[in-house]
């Protein structure tokens, strides 16, 4: 593929996360961050070193941390709670229901390592239903920020948004999509690049495979719109919408399991707003294994030349 | 085989533990990724499981249903665990090269159904014990005298599932369920004790009804005689408290958290070799 598009690798969303917090915890003296025994690796451990008072990692116990953030923002704390993906949503996920998306409260849910993306550690640390779960949460904001600035302003906007909150983090350093100053918004999805042949709609990793894929594309004289939808729920429907009408077909790329994630959000939208045709880019309906991140995403098919080849389907099927 | 194998010397146990040390080592350096820390503190354990005449098992048969069955909850512990197997004729130890590798059988976390005599997947912390008592109700229903042995790490008796599985396996008088914590005192950020202690952890699960004994975990001779004195069954479930060094056995590793989860370099592995050998 005809690489003439060059994306510096920026940090990883995890590290922008512990940035945020940061600065967050200087602002805000209601911002209390827990962890369960993955600190280093949420990169909560940034905020903890400077404010201890305000920190508890509470050991390996997902669900106990979910319901003890429960409790703080009861009592008016704004309590941003983290570990990997998989076990703070799989292990919590009936404290998140009864302690945060029932009651409306506003607890911020950090979900690092989502993705195959991880690599060597194998399945059963890969987060590929989080986003599924979490939109399976009544009230839930659920966003999947592409790289360092977009994760960094979705944190922000977190502490400011009243109520709850899942953010997915990433494990490796992440390819620069954005601006630093990204004008980002839950639930505003963010073009990147227009075309009139067919929308790529992707979130988290998959936003600069479809930069690429957007250039090759071009290369053949296809010219893709390529957006940005950070947000899963709410979902931007009026930018969906637009896409289906004026480009009349989509391809939705993301690193999770086919049902529940990016893919349905969009497939709804799109049959309410105006039925085009819909390729999809993702896991499907089975877990990965351990290997390099970059052999993965290639063996389970969530590349840019996936990308290519669902948008040559998904204009063939127009 | 139908028996477990006969017992060798503590001095062949002793030299066995080493080769599975070098295998871990190796193994991880291979994979430039991985837990060396957990591996080496668990490597008597395993060591006498496997190879002291303790489990009642069958390579040729991984699914025997008259096997002992052992199940590493602490999943990332693993190393010590496929090192093991393949020393014991699972599979082959050139396979243990290909650790954390794509198209493997060496996930680097237990995959059930996919590496032969892998008991359970797990990964997820707090999970194997709740398998184990599935496994003990089964042999009590099925009316057969297998063993259930589980492996856990003692920052892995933080997880709430690990206090409801311990409640129940007392309240049934699991005798044929052995719980081993592999207590080395370290989690991945850091001390236990600092985190969320555990302590009195022997009085934890005597008071939820088990059998405690308590063992220095390095001590060979001694594991072997906890294991078979928890396989030998009381009608109480028996909870095995090995007190281990975490990254015992290479020097720079000892007390070390830094390699909870890292690899060593290739300077390193050969430093470690130099010091096992
Ligand atoms: C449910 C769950 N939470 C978090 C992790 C990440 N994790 C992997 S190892 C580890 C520390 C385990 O500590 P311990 O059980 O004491 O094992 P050891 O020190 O023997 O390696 C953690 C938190 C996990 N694997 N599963």
């Amino acid at each position: 593929m005809a690489q003439t598009l060059a994306l510096p690798l920026g940090r990883a969303t995890r590290e922008a996360y512990g940035d945020a917090l940061l600065v967050l915890g200087t602002v805000n003296p209601d911002v209390v961050v827990i962890d369960a025994d993955l600190a280093k690796s949420t990169f909560s451990w940034t905020f903890g070193k400077q404010f201890p008072d305000r920190f508890f990692n509470i050991g390996i116990q997902e669900a106990n941390m979910v319901g003890v953030a429960s409790g703080l923002a009861s009592s008016g704390k704004i309590p941003f709670i983290s570990s990997f993906a998989a076990f703070v949503l799989c292990k919590g996920f009936d404290q998140l229901r009864m302690g945060a998306a029932y009651p409306r409260l506003n607890v911020k849910v950090a979900g690092s390592h989502g993705g195959i993306s991880i690599g060597e550690d194998g399945v059963s640390q890969q987060s590929v239903e989080d986003v599924a779960l979490a939109c399976a949460l009544p009230g839930f904001v659920v966003c999947v920020p592409a790289d360092e600035h977009a994760m960094r302003a979705a944190v922000h906007a977190a502490a400011a948004h009243d109520g709850p909150v899942y953010l997915r983090l990433g494990r490796p350093k992440a390819p620069i999509v954005h601006e630093p100053a990204v004008p980002f918004a839950f639930g505003k999805a963010i073009q990147l690049r227009d075309g009139d042949a067919l929308t790529i709609v992707a979130n988290g990793l998959l936003v600069s495979e479809a930069l690429l894929a957007a250039e090759e594309l071009s290369a053949h004289g296809i010219e893709a719109r390529v957006l940005d939808m950070h947000t899963v729920k709410p979902l931007d429907r009026e930018a969906i919408a637009r896409a289906a009408r004026e480009t009349e077909a989509l391809v939705v790329a993301e690193e999770h399991l086919h049902h529940g994630g990016l893919g349905s959000a969009v497939a709804q939208a799109a049959s309410l707003a105006a039925p085009v045709p819909i390729e999809y880019v993702d896991l499907g309906d089975q877990y990965a294994e351990s290997g390099k991140p970059g052999d993965l995403m290639k063996k389970y098919g969530m590349t840019a030349a996936a990308i290519v080849a669902a948008a040559q389907r998904v204009i063939a099927r127009r | 085989m139908t028996a477990a194998p006969a017992a060798v010397s503590v001095a062949e146990l002793e030299e066995i533990a080493r080769t599975l040390r070098c295998h871990v080592l190796r193994m991880i350096a291979a994979a430039n990724s991985g837990h060396p820390g957990g591996s080496l503190s668990a490597t008597e354990i395993v060591c006498a499981l496997y190879f002291g005449g303790v489990l009642r098992h069958d390579p040729a048969q991984p699914l025997w249903p008259d096997r002992d069955r052992f199940i590493l909850s602490k999943g990332h512990g693993v190393p010590v665990l496929y090192a093991a197997l393949a020393e014991r004729g699972y599979f082959d130890v050139e396979e243990l090269w290909t650790l954390r590798q794509i198209d493997s059988r060496m996930q680097g976390h237990p995959v059930q159904g996919v590496t032969p005599g892998i008991e359970a997947s797990t990964g997820s912390l707090g999970q194997g014990l709740s398998i184990g008592i599935g496994h003990a109700l089964a042999a009590r229903l099925d009316g057969r005298d297998y063993h259930t042995f589980v492996l856990m790490g003692d920052g892995e008796c933080q997880e709430g599932q690990v206090w409801e599985a311990a409640m129940t396996a007392g309240n049934y008088r699991l005798g044929s369920l052995t719980a081993i914590v592999d207590a080395n005192k370290f989690q991945l950020d850091g001390p236990v004790d600092a985190i969320n202690s555990l302590a009195p952890l022997d009085a934890k699960f005597a008071a939820f009804g088990w059998r405690v004994i308590e063992v220095d975990g390095h001590d060979i001779a001694a594991v072997v005689d906890a294991l078979q004195q928890a396989r030998a069954g009381t009608d109480a479930p028996t909870c095995i408290i090995a007190h281990t060094v975490k990254g015992k056995g290479v020097s720079f590793m000892e007390h070390n958290n830094e390699f909870h989860g890292k690899a060593p370099t290739a300077e390193q592995l050969a430093a470690a070799l130099e010091s096992l050998s």
